[in-house]
């Protein structure tokens, strides 16, 4: 691993991004306006109109979840305001505390019904609940992709008794039944924030969620990106960068992230459905959030306990987790495609 | 294959026992009065000194684990008794020793997982390759599009809906309920049908989206494209050539996903209010029981080993070419 050049100095990086500049447009000539791989993912991606308006659909929801305070206020009702106590809405539950209009009771002033026994506004409920579930799976998401990416360049580049290590541990952690650990340390973890004779407040909830889908999420991506590293080491244009003296870091930066680009952010795309679903799994069982923060989860929780009475409350956080899923997977499959034209559907 | 069985037995050991380690010393070194944590918030201090007491609390932490590991080996004695070989401790909150509440629960959990694989592994493959076989027609058309949607259901979206169209509204059913499979194997298999059909709806559709993959794959592969020119009959290609070719990968991406078999397994306890030990997680974690939730949590993991390991077993018959040895 000694080069000549001992220092990263402003001539070699020059060449050296020449050379991967010619590289990725090899195909083009100099007097067609060169396309970076970028540029043709998004002109595929355009064509592909499944893809459009999946992405459009993921787009509202997201939209929909940032805005949820204004849409709110606009719409004049809070998530938390138990309705049928109002004096404004005297007969919004029956002597059995369902909804008394039809469908759940939906009627101008609640769009979506009104939940049965406590009588809250299951629209806000519902967008509050989305917000939730989506800035943790954001936050979620990105924690497990990056450490993930860090993991398997480390292991993939590094080789040797560092992959071997860092491989036996990714083993192990997937050994580990995901959703029954879950279940089995949110209050662990929990209690390592607050005392247990002291409420738990909502945040560290969240925090504790997050630490604990963290722990066991990051191995599919460290796999993944091991073995994309390992085969691209190997390549001849990252063993031209080290002959002309690139560090470990620039190769890693310039030459091999670009390169695994592309897979980062598909198996990403899946995995942000799947982190919305996990959590939702965590409020469904009834460790995850609690009333009275609005989760799309806990709706299920509620919805599954009354829906012999009131099956019409299921219906929108049902619905509306149904479509952002499918949307997105489809989502996820475009973007593979935009991105690899090679593997057909 | 005996000599597989071994190896890949002992390293199922060694793998339970880190993550035994794992557990316990994650549980047991929180900064925090352990006994005080599993006491709830109506506590008093007799309440602390036996749980202290029934724990070991005032040994040192490695020779706490020295005493549940060799509890699980060999078995341990309690104030209440003894507990016998594969001891997984003793609930504080229940009484009762870990093993025994488990063993309770997991045949239900038992019957959900296997059941439910056996449906979406036949179904699930079956309209893959019907769909890859009549590939671009209205037959594939219909049986993707239905799979891309209801893959993206949740057991507890859809169980619900179920239970509404068969039980609730129609009356041709009655609730989920379970009857151990010795009593009464109909009785069993009736009561766990609606569960069973949730739980293998979703799977299905996520397992014929990669049947119908990989037998596309498959059936472009030169082998398979010989086997035609040289006139083989059309059935005789696709179940002998480019089925069993097919298999593999499906195989492969089962052995991956075995913790979520468990945890669909888990949602629809949940989902059907049935007491399997997804639910024996639950509660042991809301009341902070924490022998019972670790024991759990280590039976879980061995069941997932378990299943793994006769996946592998399954993985070398299909295949040929994989050698155990």
């Amino acid at each position: 691993m000694t080069s000549p050049i001992e220092t990263e100095d402003t001539d070699s990086s020059v060449t050296l991004d020449k050379e991967t500049a010619t590289k990725t447009d090899a195909a083009e000539s100099k007097t067609l306006a060169g396309r970076s791989p970028g540029q043709l993912m998004w002109t595929r991606f355009k064509r592909d109109r499944t893809g459009v308006i999946s992405a459009l659909v993921v787009l509202f929801f997201f939209a929909i979840a940032a805005l949820a305070p204004v849409i709110s206020a606009l719409y004049g009702k809070n998530p938390y305001t138990l309705y049928a106590q109002e004096p404004d809405y005297p007969f919004l539950l029956d002597d059995f505390a369902m909804p008394t209009g039809s469908l759940g009771g939906i009627s101008g002033d609640f769009w979506f019904g009104v939940e049965p026994n406590l009588g809250r506004d299951v629209f806000t409920m519902l967008l509050y609940g989305m917000r939730t579930s989506l800035f943790m799976a954001l936050v979620l998401t990105l924690l497990s992709v990056l450490t993930g990416v860090i993991i398997g360049m480390v292991g993939g580049y590094f080789g040797g008794r560092v992959d071997y290590w860092l491989g036996r541990v990714t083993d192990f952690f997937l050994a580990f039944p995901n959703q029954l650990f879950f279940i089995a340390f949110m209050p662990v973890v929990t209690a390592l924030f607050v005392s247990p004779s002291d409420e738990t407040p909502t945040y560290l909830r969240a925090v504790a969620i997050i630490l604990v889908m963290w722990f066991l999420g990051w191995m599919g991506m460290a796999r993944l990106v091991r073995s994309s590293v390992l085969s691209l080491r190997e390549r001849e244009f990252v063993e031209a960068a080290k002959v002309s003296g690139a560090s470990r870091w620039r190769i890693v930066r310039k030459e091999i992230l670009p390169n695994i680009v592309t897979p980062i952010l598909v198996q990403g795309t899946y995995t942000l459905p799947s982190s919305i679903l996990s959590i939702a799994f965590l409020s469904f069982v009834g460790v995850g959030f609690v009333e009275p923060t609005p989760d799309w989860g806990r709706m299920f929780a509620i919805g599954a306990n009354i829906y012999e009475q009131d099956p019409a409350f299921m219906f929108f956080p049902g619905i509306a987790m149904v479509v952002f899923v499918l949307a997105f997977n489809l989502l996820g499959d475009s973007v593979r495609d935009a991105f690899d034209p090679k593997t057909g559907r | 294959m005996l000599q597989f069985l071994i190896r890949r037995l002992t390293g199922a050991v060694v793998i339970m026992f880190l993550i035994g380690a794992f557990t316990f010393f994650l549980f047991y070194t929180i900064p925090q009065d352990f006994a005080e944590l599993s006491c709830g918030k109506n506590c008093t201090p007799e309440n602390i000194a036996v749980i202290r007491e029934n724990l070991g609390l005032d040994k040192p932490i490695t020779a706490q684990f020295w005493d549940f590991m060799v509890g699980i080996v060999a078995g341990r004695d309690f104030a209440v008794g003894h507990c016998a070989a594969p001891c997984l401790g003793l609930s504080f909150d229940s009484g009762n020793f870990v093993w025994d509440s488990i063993m309770d629960r997991f045949p239900l959990t038992l019957s959900l997982t296997v059941g439910g694989l056996v449906i979406f592994l036949v179904l699930g493959l079956g309209s893959g390759m019907l769909a890859a076989w009549k590939r671009g027609t209205v037959v594939d058309k219909v049986v993707s599009g239905a799979s891309m949607v209801l893959s993206s259901f949740q057991i507890y979206f859809l169980g619900p809906i179920v239970l509404g169209i068969f039980v609730y509204s129609t009356g041709w059913m009655e609730n989920p309920k379970y009857v151990p499979f010795t009593d009464d194997p109909v009785g069993w298999a009736v009561g766990m049908l609606i569960p069973w059909a949730v739980m293998a709806t979703i799977f299905t559709a996520q397992y014929t989206r990669m049947a119908r993959s990989t037998m596309i794959e498959q059936l472009q592969e030169e082998h398979v494209r010989t086997a035609r020119a040289k006139g083989m009959r059309q059935r005789y290609v696709f179940f002998r050539y480019a089925w069993r070719g097919s298999l593999t990968p499906i195989v492969t991406i089962l052995g991956m996903d075995l913790s979520g078999l468990l945890a669909g397994a888990v949602v629809t306890e949940f989902t059907f209010d049935l007491a399997g030990i997804g639910r024996l997680a639950v509660e042991s974690s809301l009341t902070k029981d924490l022998p019972l939730t670790m024991g759990v949590m280590l039976f879980g993991a061995f069941f997932i080993l378990i299943l793994n390991i006769i996946v592998d077993l399954a993985y070398a018959y299909i295949d040929p070419r994989v050698r155990l040895a």
